[in-house]
């Protein structure tokens, strides 16, 4: 599992590291207008781990995924994923944007948005065949949204078009899977089903890094945390960085004493 | 209406009105959708200057200096928008509304202190378009359509919208699940390698050729109502991107034919004299199709992204 690929990652030479890491990112800082959002942030994702950025609003959580990425120009620093620039990576990435990025009045159906994904293999051309249909069905299926296929995506609730991106992420059969708050404003149950999909990812061997808001499902969700405040906080098992002292470094007090307890307390 | 009437006098203006209608209503759905659809107004003022100093440089007016003036104009328009925005310290939207009122009203003086008596430009035309005067005067009837002679005589100006329409359709067809998904997902785009920023340059220099094609038939100020009504009149018939191009095409054809029809006989119907712009008529048509669709398409009700 991740834990332990990481542990045993721990003798290797630093090289090394970077060139088996799904994403290395070295040095980034990005800055909207004169304010870095993020300033200088190494982080090395375990191939295999399940990672959750945390930080406070604003801490750049969303801006180092994007930058990685290459959505966003970053000032300095660059990203490797599987050792190789992104240029010549892409095709082993899958992106899930927050969801509040994009217009659901969009004139488009459930199915056509899960064949975005297919676009890399598709091309400006080449024709829609039925293999391709069926592959965009069988990532609906995954994520429990079979029977809303044909459904103009402005009638789903936002817990079905979270699910709608995941599948449209689960399409581009990635090594690689970034989610930008894949938890936010869901229900219960799409929570649960994300989750499921993410996990079986895990256990297929891939690699998921997530920005995550909450706290208290961070330990049953993730093996791997990443504190973010513009600069890097923390990095590491869930165990050994997920601690308060670390937490109340990254949010800077705001996060209340009890909050933190409670934290603890889950741990166990 | 008998062919030889209707051939020399009626055909051709009908159909640059068409082509030219369809021109700016294809890039326009993709415009509306991108909130961008005042980018179709702020082409069709910047579009004049550039076709006035073109034409001052050249004397002629023909579609390849037609185009270099327009696309120089754009170029020093987003020169000016930066200049004023930064200078000035002023918001960008009074920014942009300053520059192209401002270089729209450069080509309407330009206009009126040059020698265009022999071309068809001046003020009126560039403001309400010159179709009922693009004529075919060399056609007898139905006849003269298979006659090379007549049709060596064809207004220049069908062809160049020809051309603009084709232009269009080819980019559309080439570029589209690209266009589709940095319109509906422009992070999701770039992520997938897709360059949207040149992507979305280059859907405007589309819109560009249409506008300065359109420019001839229907006038700089009414080629905005054929980049938005036809697209957001599709928008209400349809749930869907493909089905709502092909209805913004019907809207287009429509509110052209009908248009011309009712400019040209409307008015004798009523009791008047006189013919009316045709111009100013297919944007009229084209707003109450507009109207219509807002109060009875099936699509109008949309409920958005609700909250869970």
């Amino acid at each position: 599992m991740g834990l332990e690929v990481a542990a045993n990652r721990g003798a290797t030479p630093k090289a090394e590291i970077l060139a088996g890491s799904p994403l290395a990112i070295r040095g980034m800082t990005v800055s909207y207008g004169q304010k870095p959002v993020v300033f200088s942030v190494d982080m090395t994702v375990a191939e295999g781990s399940m990672t959750a950025i945390i930080g406070p609003n604003g801490a750049g959580k969303s801006t180092l995924l994007k930058a990685a990425l290459g959505i966003v120009q970053p000032l300095a620093g660059e990203a490797l994923v599987f050792g190789k620039p992104l240029r010549s990576a892409r095709h082993r990435i899958a992106y899930v944007p927050q969801r509040a990025s994009v217009d659901w009045d969009f004139p488009t159906r459930v199915i056509d948005v899960v064949l975005m994904g297919l676009y890399r293999e598709l091309g400006l051309l080449r024709r829609l065949r039925p293999h391709h249909l069926e592959k965009a069905r069988a990532c609906l299926k995954r994520v429990g949204m079979t029977d809303f296929a044909d459904r103009q995506i402005g009638q789903l609730s936002g817990g079905q078009q979270q699910r709608v991106f995941l599948a449209r992420a689960l399409a581009q059969e990635a090594d690689l899977y970034l989610l930008d708050e894949p938890f936010a404003g869901v229900d219960a149950a799409t929570e649960k089903a994300i989750i499921d999909v993410l996990k079986s990812l895990r256990s297929d061997g891939k690699t998921v890094v997530a920005v995550h808001h909450d706290l208290t499902t961070v330990r049953s969700y993730f093996d791997r945390v990443f504190l973010i405040n513009t600069r890097k906080m923390a990095e590491g098992a869930v165990d050994e960085a997920f601690t308060s002292e670390n937490l109340n470094q990254t949010y800077g007090g705001r996060l209340a004493t009890g909050q933190i307890d409670q934290l603890e307390l889950a741990a166990g | 209406m008998s062919g030889e009437e209707f051939v020399p006098l009626s055909l051709t203006p009908m159909l640059i009105g068409v082509l030219a209608a369809v021109a700016c209503a294809l890039p326009g759905n993709f415009l509306v959708l991108r909130k961008q659809a005042l980018i179709g107004d702020a082409i069709s003022h910047v579009v004049l200057p550039g076709i006035v100093v073109a034409f001052l440089l050249t004397g002629m007016v023909a579609a390849a200096p037609m185009m270099l003036g327009a696309a120089g104009a754009a170029l020093v328009s987003v020169v000016m928008i930066e200049a004023i925005r930064r200078l000035g310290n002023i918001e960008p939207g009074a920014a942009m509304g300053l520059t192209f009122t401002t270089l729209f009203a450069t080509g309407v003086l330009l206009l009126e202190q040059s020698d265009t008596s022999t071309v068809h430009l001046d003020v009126e035309h560039a403001l309400y378009g010159n179709l009922e005067s693009l004529i075919w005067l060399d056609a007898i009837g139905w006849g003269s359509l298979l006659d090379p002679v007549a049709l060596a005589g064809l207004p220049p100006e069908l062809g160049r919208v020809v051309i603009a329409l084709l232009g269009v359709c080819a980019f559309l067809w080439l570029f589209w699940r690209p266009l589709v998904l940095s319109t509906f997902d422009e992070s999701f785009a770039q992520a997938m390698g897709v360059a949207t920023n040149r992507l979305g340059v280059a859907l405007v220099m589309v819109a560009a050729l249409a506008a300065v094609a359109a420019f001839d038939a229907v006038g700089s100020i009414i080629v905005i109502a054929m980049f938005i009504c036809p697209p957001s009149a599709a928008r209400l018939m349809t749930n869907r991107l493909e089905h709502q191009v092909a209805w913004s095409v019907v809207f287009a054809v429509l509110s052209a034919v009908l248009g011309y029809v009712f400019a040209g006989y409307g008015p004798l119907w009523l009791g008047f004299g006189n013919a009316v712009s045709a111009a100013g008529m297919i944007a009229t048509v084209s707003g109450v199709i507009l109207a219509f669709t807002a109060c009875f398409a099936p699509h109008r009700h949309r409920s958005g992204a609700p909250a869970v």
